[in-house]
């Protein structure tokens, strides 16, 4: 593969909105920086409004150093790191503001509760739901996808029948794929999976030809985890919904590097985690369409999600209030909105665009050692690399690299049926966050090169 | 390879990467009486082993699979260790390996010969379990009762 394009960033060139700031990041030609450009000026290459520098210096974990040497940190498709908005939100949460929320009238439970439902707000603009009502906290992407599992796939009214469908693809990571499964398993449902093309695109034909009259659910993640594909949503969707089926986003790898607006996708629930949008661990939202939150049947049970309570029977709260029992992660809640704020201050546009730079010089640089073989191919690509170097198990790249204070990824990547499509056990993947550098990309190319000599 | 970066030059010593390179006994062992698969669902490594166990010594032993440059090493070195040795013998010298990955350096067990190539594991707590992958299909082989020789050997992927 030679240039794979950040999807925002030909988005961006093609006109869409956002595109008036200068994408020069996103149509730079893939070439070879001269080893040792300062960040700054790497920096400057995405564009006047992208100032890497300073972007760097809001988080503080980049200033740390790994066996002795600068951090670099490629990891970010696991977890990314927190800019200091994140962590100033959430201890001033604890500081200033904190009690429970929903519950008390006192002047601080009243802070809080509104500090949350402000919270909710924001991520309803960042995801461009048409009502509050529609966001629902959860843990993260894999709360939020079991959340539909239960209160749609097996819900009093919208439960799945025995012989009913749900589609998945083969490139779904085991949280979008498991909780379908056992669904299926429960319900005596049929699970049925999307193909690959060669490029690792996803079978668009046979998605249409999988579908039937029984298919309810349609399940698919926005980006591939292993291989970065984009997939096409609102195309899914559109061919989903003809046949009379909800479709479910795992939003987790594009929720942090596209510009998703769930009225623009037409999916009907949407699910991403905090902590990969630079925001805290343990919180993220579920996004799903009105009608169909009313529908469904609570999934948990405790304080919070009720409207009243009788020995013999209890009424429910409406949603979203009906999804969240308990006590909820009142901090978390308020951290992720510091981080979308944070994202969207930034723009998602110029984001995308400098991680497609990011992606587009390491994939250069990378297939340009003998021996590396890039995985993925497909012509929609964000934020991260697989790859395979020859005659090295990845967890011995991943250990060297480590060495040379590089971060990455090595394993099956919590998708083990694409793998074995892939007839590999593992891979080890290079995701890139917005604070990157193409020294780091330098760095990662030098590193490959020492696997090379060390396992020559 | 230059540079004492992280420990990895101990990990990586010349010993293991020769190991890794040129795996010993790999491959079926046909005539074998113990079998069993040991999986690292952590990376996807899978190795097998095959043991000929007569009068509870170690007459023959192979191993087949798929690992990491510490798994493979591990695994070929352990044929070689094992090779001959009485089933007890086997499992005290498991033992021993075992506390050289675990254990403080102080703690070192003598005798190990080449096996001590792995006190750099020490250093990687993640990478333990790659080490001691081929030992616990060993124990889990060991533990079975006697198969018949020659059953279709277990299914795994071919050596890249």
């Amino acid at each position: 593969m030679s240039s794979p394009r950040s999807a925002t960033a030909a988005a961006a060139a093609a006109g869409m909105p956002g595109a008036s700031r200068p994408a020069k990041g996103g149509a730079a030609t893939p070439g070879r920086a001269a080893p040792g450009t300062p960040a700054g000026a790497a920096g400057a290459g995405a564009g006047p409004a992208y100032d890497l520098a300073r972007v760097r210096a809001d988080f503080p974990m980049l200033a740390r150093t790994v066996h002795g040497r600068p951090l670099v940190y490629l990891d970010n498709a696991a977890t990314a790191q927190k800019p200091r908005a994140v962590l100033e939100a959430i201890s001033g949460c604890y500081r200033d503001s904190y009690a429970n929320v929903g519950r008390g009238v006192h002047e601080l439970a009243q802070v809080a509760t509104g500090a949350r439902e402000r919270a909710r707000e924001t991520v309803r603009g960042f995801l461009g739901a048409a009502a509050a009502g529609e966001i629902v906290f959860v843990r993260g992407t894999t709360e939020a996808i079991n959340l539909v599992a239960y209160g749609y796939g097996r819900g009093r009214r919208t439960g799945l029948k025995a012989g009913d469908e749900v589609l998945i693809t083969v490139m779904e990571h085991h949280s979008n794929l498991v909780p379908w499964q056992l669904l299926c398993e429960e319900r005596d449902a049929v699970l049925r999976v999307v193909p690959l093309d060669r490029r690792g695109e996803l079978d668009l034909a046979a998605l249409g030809r999988l579908l039937s009259p029984r298919t309810r659910i349609v399940a698919v993640t926005q980006v591939s985890n292993v291989l970065g594909t984009v997939n096409p949503v609102a195309e899914i969707a559109d061919i989903v919904h003809r046949r009379g089926a909800v479709l479910v986003v795992d939003g987790a790898q594009a929720a942090p590097r596209l510009t998703v607006d769930v009225a623009l996708l037409g999916c009907d629930f949407y699910a991403f985690s905090g902590h990969k949008v630079y925001g805290p661990s343990g919180i993220g939202a579920l996004y799903g369409r009105a009608e169909l939150l009313a529908e469904m049947s609570p999934w948990q049970a405790g304080g919070g999600m009720i409207e009243t309570v009788r020995l013999t029977g209890t009424t429910f709260a409406p949603p979203p209030d009906r999804f969240e029992a308990g006590t909820p992660n009142i901090e978390g809640a308020i951290g992720l909105a510091a981080a979308l704020d944070y994202l969207t201050t930034l723009g998602l546009n110029a984001v995308a665009v400098w991680e497609g730079r990011l992606l587009e010089r390491a994939a250069a640089r990378l297939s340009a050692i003998p021996g590396v073989r890039l995985v993925g191919e497909a012509r929609e690509r964000a934020g991260l690399l697989s790859f395979l170097v020859e005659g090295v198990h990845p967890h011995d790249v991943a250990t060297v690299l480590d060495g040379l204070g590089i971060a990455v990824r090595a394993g099956h990547h919590c998708a083990q049926p694409l793998m074995e499509v892939l007839d590999l056990a593992a891979t080890t993947r290079a995701s890139f966050g917005l604070y990157n550098t193409l020294d780091e990309v330098e760095a990662l190319t030098a590193a490959v090169e020492r696997v090379r000599e060390v396992f020559a | 390879m230059s540079g004492g970066f992280g420990g990895l030059q101990e990990l990586y010593g010349e010993v293991i990467l020769d190991h890794n390179r040129h795996p010993r006994n790999f491959g079926p062992l046909p005539g074998a009486n113990h079998h069993a698969v040991g999986d690292n669902p952590l990376c996807g490594d899978r190795v097998a082993i095959h043991l000929r166990v007569d009068d509870e010594r170690i007459e023959e032993i192979r191993f087949e699979g798929v690992g990491c440059a510490i798994s493979t090493a591990s695994a070929s070195m352990m044929t070689e260790a094992l090779s001959g040795k009485s089933l007890a013998e086997a499992q005290e010298l498991f033992d021993r390996f075992h506390a050289l990955l675990t254990k403080p350096a102080a703690a070192d067990a003598p005798d190990l010969g080449k096996l001590a190539a792995f006190a750099g594991v020490r250093e990687f707590p993640m990478r333990v379990k790659c080490a001691t992958l081929a030992w616990h299909a060993l124990q889990s082989a060991l533990a079975a009762p006697a198969a018949p020789p020659a059953p279709p050997p277990p299914k795994v992927a071919e050596r890249a």
